[in-house]
């Protein structure tokens, strides 16, 4: 699992290569408060590093989440939006955001490992 | 950039965890561990505690006594001053030469003097325009704390502390004796809750913070929630949804205009801005702020802009998810002929038009004790 500075994680699929699935962390769920809707990007499209894909927005305030590498969205988690809380309640499982088929795996190793986040939080 | 400064309960709030925000020129606490939700909805089960000592508490005194001091002060407001009783507070405006406001505040007649309530972010403005308006008037700012209690275990937990406080009516003020000092006690806040705000000496604001959350059912809540509850209750907050460039028409506040202000009335006009104001009342204004809920999931906030097809009618001046209600909320500015209740707009929406109603407000029903 990686770790990014935006506080999203990045799970490689075990079953599907390519594949990692998306989700952002307890610090930053926490962080948001509590989550009352969550906006995804449309399955097939295919976005850049650093897209705005993702709008969560708590009580309080709107957030935006970049895409944290090139890729094709797969995949979003359907739960979301009928319980958006799942992302407060399980933000490492319940709570992911979308699958991203990703050409070049090499592209995450620009990302922290769970120790180095951690340290940066 | 000057330094924030900080309420008598600064160190209160970092106890109990609270995450502190810049706020009008203080550090304020925007939530407590609890979060937004669970203290928005701890205020309508049982009570919530609320530190607004950053708002601006006024006395007005002329040596002719309340009443003289009541009359200068309507030179500045458009409300009925001079007809308000003894022990009674009501919501009132400063408004602007060119009829806009200048900001909204608390008005309490009391034996001797006015008691004014005013936002923090204005207070400094205020008082000046104060002294500059009323210069047979002493205008004092004081230093004392302000706290809010609201909820339905308001009036037993207030009681307790300061006897007297359940026999007050809404709207009523009483100074109440209490271990922490004489308490000036208003049944009023701005939550649409029934409960108290509560002037008390700065030193002693601890304590009795400590005091009332003490009891069964009271949680400590921060400006987030202050922000949903209020939102709910259909109240405006100043520097959004009302400003300079609002007049009280406009801003669908013209209930606090009473009839004796009002073109025909014995003291029609002679405030800031009349001509406009009474002008908007006898004809219309051009545009009204009204109730919005969004008919998605997807809340719609400050700035969104509003839509009738290709025409822009409008923009929305608050909105944020309402707990109690479970869903979407938003007020904002329409033109008049698409302020009607149950005109179907849409709003923009990152680049998206979603659906949006114009309905009645409030969101949820006040449950003042009247």
């Amino acid at each position: 699992m990686k770790f990014t500075e935006q506080h999203e994680w990045l799970r490689p699929e075990d079953d599907e290569e390519n594949v990692v699935t998306v989700g952002i962390t307890e610090h930053a769920a926490e962080q948001l408060g509590d989550i009352v809707f969550v906006e995804l990007p449309d399955e097939g499209r295919t976005v850049a590093k650093e897209d705005e894909i993702v709008v969560i927005e708590s009580v309080k305030a709107a957030s935006e989440i970049l895409a944290p590498v090139d890729g094709e969205i797969v995949e979003v988690n359907p739960a979301l939006e009928d319980n958006p809380a799942l992302v407060n309640e399980d933000p490492l499982g319940a709570g992911w955001f979308f699958r991203l088929r990703v050409e070049d795996m090499s592209a995450l190793d620009e990302f922290m490992d769970e120790a180095a986040y951690k340290k940066f939080i | 950039m000057s330094e924030l400064r900080r309420t008598p309960l600064y160190g209160l709030h970092v106890e109990l965890g609270a995450r502190m925000v810049p706020f009008a020129g203080y550090e304020m606490p925007v939530q407590y561990p609890l979060g937004v939700m669970r203290e928005h909805l701890a205020c309508r089960s049982g009570a919530g505690l609320f530190d607004v000592s950053h708002m601006g508490q006024i006395v007005v005194t002329h040596r002719g006594g309340a009443a003289a001091a009541a009359a200068g002060l309507e030179t500045l407001v458009p409300q009925d001053v001079i007809g308000l009783k003894d022990g009674r507070q009501r919501y009132g405006l400063f408004t602007a030469p060119n009829g806009g406001i200048l900001d909204d505040l608390m008005i309490a007649r009391r034996t001797d003097d006015l008691f004014l309530v005013v936002n923090a972010a204005c207070k400094t403005a205020d008082l000046a325009h104060l002294r500059h308006g009323l210069p047979d008037c002493d205008v004092r700012m004081l230093d004392r704390a302000l706290l809010a209690l609201q909820g339905p275990l308001a009036e037993d937990v207030l009681e307790a502390v300061a006897p007297g406080a359940a026999a007050m009516r809404f709207m009523d003020v009483a100074r109440l004796e209490s271990d922490f000092g004489t308490l000036w006690v208003s049944r009023s806040g701005y939550t649409g809750e029934d409960g108290y705000e509560i002037s008390v000496a700065a030193e002693a604001a601890e304590r009795l913070a400590r005091a009332l959350l003490k009891a069964e059912g009271v949680e400590p809540v921060g400006l987030g929630a202050r922000d949903s509850l209020r939102l709910e209750a259909g109240l405006c907050l100043y520097g959004h949804d009302l400003d300079e460039s609002t007049s009280p028409v406009e801003g669908n506040v013209l209930w606090a205009v009473q009839k004796v202000r009002r073109s025909g009335g014995d003291r029609a006009g002679g405030f800031p801005g009349a001509e406009r104001v009474l002008r908007e009342i006898d004809g219309q204004p051009s545009r009204l702020r009204v109730g919005l809920v969004p008919e998605g999931r997807a809340p719609m906030r400050e700035g969104v802009e509003l839509f009738d097809g290709d025409r822009a009618v409008g923009r929305i001046t608050s909105g944020g998810f309402g707990p109690s209600v479970e869903r979407p909320i938003a007020m904002g500015y329409v033109d008049i002929d698409r302020a009607g209740i149950g005109t179907k707009l849409e709003g923009s929406l990152r680049g998206r038009r979603l659906p949006v109603d114009v309905v009645q407000m409030p969101f949820r029903p006040a449950t003042y004790k009247r």
